[in-house]
């Protein structure tokens, strides 16, 4: 089950550069939450905060406060508990090329420690059949590599072992950008099927998809949250002129 | 307006999760075993600390190995540098039983020996760079490279057997009575001639550093941008034309940085000079005379120094020649990555 | 004309380089019997004895040189790339690294020789072991962090982003990545050492009898060769070029497979 997210004051720089300013919002669970905004408007900056993936950049710097089920991931845990609670799905497609499917899959819980053989294989199967990707592998999991999948299938592996170690919310940043048009419907499909079960955050710069998938939608322009409210609002009736401009492609 | 909306088709449940999400959640009985089993890791801080801590301690072991080796070499050479300074390496005799040290002639042979090196090495690793950058068919530059690469590989000692055998020989019987012949006016090339001597070591030097100055050059050339060719062709110029103004004018400082390396090697190179130079301290003129260089000279005797004042004066020469080479290597380091920045160098 | 000069140049290289090789094979095989791995050296004058010893001696030298020159190589390059990218420190240890490089080798004989062989008061296999260990270093630090260098960034976000601590990312996951490509940097730079002859003559020293003890002097095989090449015999001179050929078979050999490893596949599909 999900669990709701509270953004309070987020500030974030690379270097000297002020990419996020004083963003304010709270995303309620069990929903999928779509960002939009032209490039560099900080939408990736934002969801890399939410798992403090953001400082892995050594020139990254962040202030304010992220309450993730209650709790301040700053302040009251360490980056790594709060990579295992949230799940990331990439705009890339990368699973461990060494590995095989089954690995793959199962490499956030080995790779954390885990051991018990028979809980893997029923974690590895729960997985891959959540990320639609069980039927196409079932056969050879341990024999092909993760990295010799199509770039569709990749994504869903990588979807898969997001979901293997049972995150709180699953943060998604463009996923279906490299993709092809049928990939990138299957990844949709895939959202509407989790997002009754985890907390979905989804990047995108393609505003058909977060209107297809998303409950709310929050608008990003330079580093700040323009507009921020339920989906079917953002896109009939924006509250704010800048919102309007970007969603009828009068700018970005 | 613009876009067709679709309702949400999965139900918006009633209230939002309350806080307080560190509680596992139920999937699968499986997931959350799983979830609790997360939960109980810990932050593994001590561990990634550790572990960070432990490999920049080895790191900087490589600052560690360098102020050793100085340490080491400057602590038992203190009996010589106490009692001879400076003058050190500016004395000819090296004779031992009397416990008299200068080491010039050494000096003199490892420059010597260096520089004839250098002088038949660098038109021919340049050849070389320019062939297999620059008109070299594919198929023919990854096997040249290769075989170059190899060359890098083989041990001075297998060089020196090679060059005792057959090299040597091969030097006494047709090129040494040529050279006598051609340049004995010079007194560079004077009889008596054994084969061994500084020439020999000089030509088995070159084939040795042949490869190392040929692939850095190679390196640096294939670096200059292409552009640089593509505007000299532009203005007509021929293709040989192009290699030397558009690829060698702009990849010299690489180069030379490349010959700098070179001679960096062949400063402290040992075993195949220490087989070949005949092993006498002594300044001839004669190049076919036989000589020691500093590192030749550390190979030969240190094994028989019997008492502390002739072990302290090889062990200055280590030290000298340390020096030497730790300079040496800096300032071509400096010229090669001058050029090559940006693409990593590769280990020489 | 140029071109032809060029070219010449090339044959110029190639010649000697195609002598040698000739000369090893043709030198070597010929006195490269069973006896020449299984015998130790016969007495002088005799004929018939083998290297026995120094190629036990020359493995353990290598064993407690890949011991030490290894992992720490190894960590320095991990250092390298995943803890000090474009830092000063990094850039300064890197610059250090590639001057050790080129420190003489016999000047590390002599230095160890100071460090080990004085205080113990004797020569040793672990003096001989230390110092090739020492040489391996830089080599192995250089070439580990270029193949994790090669690993996409993708890769470590991945890992991070699933919770893996770093320390187990970086060994699971990126090391791991890059393995094909560091073990062949270490079997560069193991080719490297097992060639030396300099920094051996004042640490191990040689022992014409069967040794294993890390304390007692032992024999390697370039030494030995060293020995028999200015040796009187022909006998001798024999064993000096099977012994090259062996010691050149085992270069070449980590030397193609370094080349096939960074040249294709590396990192297949990782790219």
């Amino acid at each position: 089950m999900g669990v709701s997210i509270e953004v309070n004051n987020l500030n974030a720089w690379y270097g000297t550069n002020h990419t996020l300013q004083d963003i304010t919002l709270h995303i309620p669970a069990n929903e999928a939450t779509a960002l939009i905004g032209p490039s560099g408007c900080g939408k990736s900056t934002f969801v890399r905060c939410l798992n403090r993936m953001h400082e892995t950049n050594p020139i990254a710097k962040v202030t304010g406060e992220v309450r993730v089920g209650g709790l301040d991931i700053y302040s009251e845990t360490s980056a790594v508990e709060v990579r295992r609670r949230i799940g990331m799905v990439f705009q890339r497609p990368n699973p461990f090329p060494t590995m095989s499917i089954y690995d793959n899959v199962a490499s956030g819980l080995r790779l954390n420690g885990y051991r018990n053989r028979r809980t893997l294989d029923e974690v590895v199967e729960r997985s891959l059949k959540q990320s639609a990707l069980w039927d196409e592998v079932k056969d050879e999991l341990k024999k092909k590599s993760g990295a010799s999948l199509s770039g569709g299938q990749q994504q869903r592996l990588c979807i898969a072992r997001a979901l293997a170690v049972d995150p709180e919310v699953l943060l998604m940043d463009e996923p279906a950008s490299a993709l092809d048009p049928v990939s990138t419907a299957k990844i949709e499909d895939l959202i509407f099927q989790l997002k009754s079960q985890y907390t979905i955050v989804i990047v995108t710069h393609n505003m058909q998809q977060a209107a297809r998938v998303a409950e709310r939608t929050g608008f990003f322009l330079n580093g700040r949250l323009v507009e921020f409210d339920s989906t079917h609002k953002i896109f009939t009736n924006p509250g704010d002129k800048r919102t309007e401009d970007y969603i009828t492609g009068r700018f970005g | 307006m613009i876009l067709r909306i679709q309702e949400p088709r999965t139900p918006k449940p009633a209230d939002d999760e309350p806080i307080g999400g560190l509680v596992p959640v139920v999937v699968s009985p499986q997931a959350s075993t799983v979830r609790t089993f997360l939960v109980s890791r810990g932050s593994s801080s001590i561990a990634d600390s550790t572990f960070r801590w432990l490999m920049l301690l080895c790191a900087l072991s490589i600052f560690a190995i360098v102020a050793l080796i100085a340490t080491e070499l400057v602590t038992h050479s203190q009996i010589t540098l106490a009692k001879f300074g400076w003058k050190f390496f500016l004395g000819s005799a090296w004779d031992p039983v009397n416990a008299n040290f200068g080491a010039l002639p050494f000096v003199y042979g490892t420059l010597v020996s260096s520089i004839l090196a250098l002088i038949l090495a660098v038109p021919l690793a340049i050849g070389v760079a320019v062939f297999l950058t620059e008109m070299c068919p594919r198929a023919l530059r990854g096997f040249l490279s290769f075989m170059t690469e190899l060359l890098a590989a083989i041990p001075s000692v297998v060089y020196g057997l090679w060059a005792i055998f057959v090299l040597v020989p091969l030097l006494r019987e047709h090129v040494d009575p040529l050279l006598i012949r051609l340049l004995g006016w010079t007194g560079l090339f004077a009889p008596p001639d054994f084969g061994i001597g500084m020439f020999a070591a000089g030509v088995i030097l070159a084939i040795m550093i042949l490869p190392i100055i040929s692939s850095l050059t190679r390196e640096v050339m294939t670096a200059v941008p292409h552009s640089q060719r593509e505007a000299v062709l532009a203005l007509g110029a021929t293709r040989w034309e192009m290699i030397r103004m558009g690829v060698l004018r702009n990849a010299r400082i690489g180069i030379v940085g490349s010959i700098i390396l070179g001679l960096g090697r062949a400063l402290g190179e040992t075993m195949a000079v220490a087989m070949v130079i005949g092993s006498s301290p002594t300044i001839s003129k004669s190049l076919l005379a036989p000589a020691a260089t500093m590192a030749s000279v550390i190979a030969n005797e240190f094994a028989e120094a019997s008492d502390d004042t002739y072990r302290s004066a090889l062990i200055e020469i280590a030290l000298a020649l340390f020096l030497v080479t730790i300079v040496v290597n800096m300032f071509a380091r400096l010229l090669v990555w001058a050029v090559t920045r940006g693409t990593p160098a590769r280990v020489a | 004309m140029a071109s032809g000069l060029a070219v010449l140049a090339t044959i110029l290289v190639i010649a000697p380089l195609v002598a040698i090789f000739i000369d090893l094979v043709y030198k070597g095989a010929s006195s490269l019997n069973l006896n020449f791995f299984t015998k130790l050296p016969a007495p002088v004058g005799e004929n018939g004895g083998g290297m026995a010893n120094a190629i036990v001696g020359s493995a353990v030298l290598l064993t407690l040189a890949s011991a030490i020159g290894v992992p720490i190589g190894i960590a320095a390059g991990i250092y390298l790339s995943e803890y000090g990218r474009g830092t000063k420190l990094s850039n300064v240890v890197r610059f250090t690294a590639d001057v050790l490089n080129g420190v003489p080798s016999i000047v590390m004989g002599i230095a160890v020789y100071a460090l080990i062989v004085v205080p113990e008061k004797s020569f040793s296999a672990f003096a001989g072991g230390v110092v090739l260990g020492i040489m391996m270093v830089p080599t192995v630090a250089r070439t580990t962090e270029e193949m994790l260098l090669m690993v996409p960034h993708s890769i470590r976000e991945a890992a991070l982003g699933l919770g893996v601590p770093a320390w187990r990312s970086v060994l699971s996951i990126t090391l791991r990545t890059a393995m094909p490509g560091v073990i062949t940097g270490c079997m560069l730079a193991f080719a490297r050492v097992a060639g030396e002859t300099a920094p051996l003559l004042f640490t191990a020293l040689g022992n014409d009898f069967w040794s294993t003890s890390l304390r007692q002097p032992i024999e390697a095989l370039p030494l030995q060769i060293y020995v028999y090449a200015l040796g009187a015999y022909d006998e001798w001179h024999r064993l000096a070029w099977a012994g090259s050929l062996v010691l050149i078979a085992l270069i070449v050999v980590s030397v193609s497979l370094v080349r096939y490893v960074t040249t294709r596949g590396v990192l297949k599909g990782a790219a």
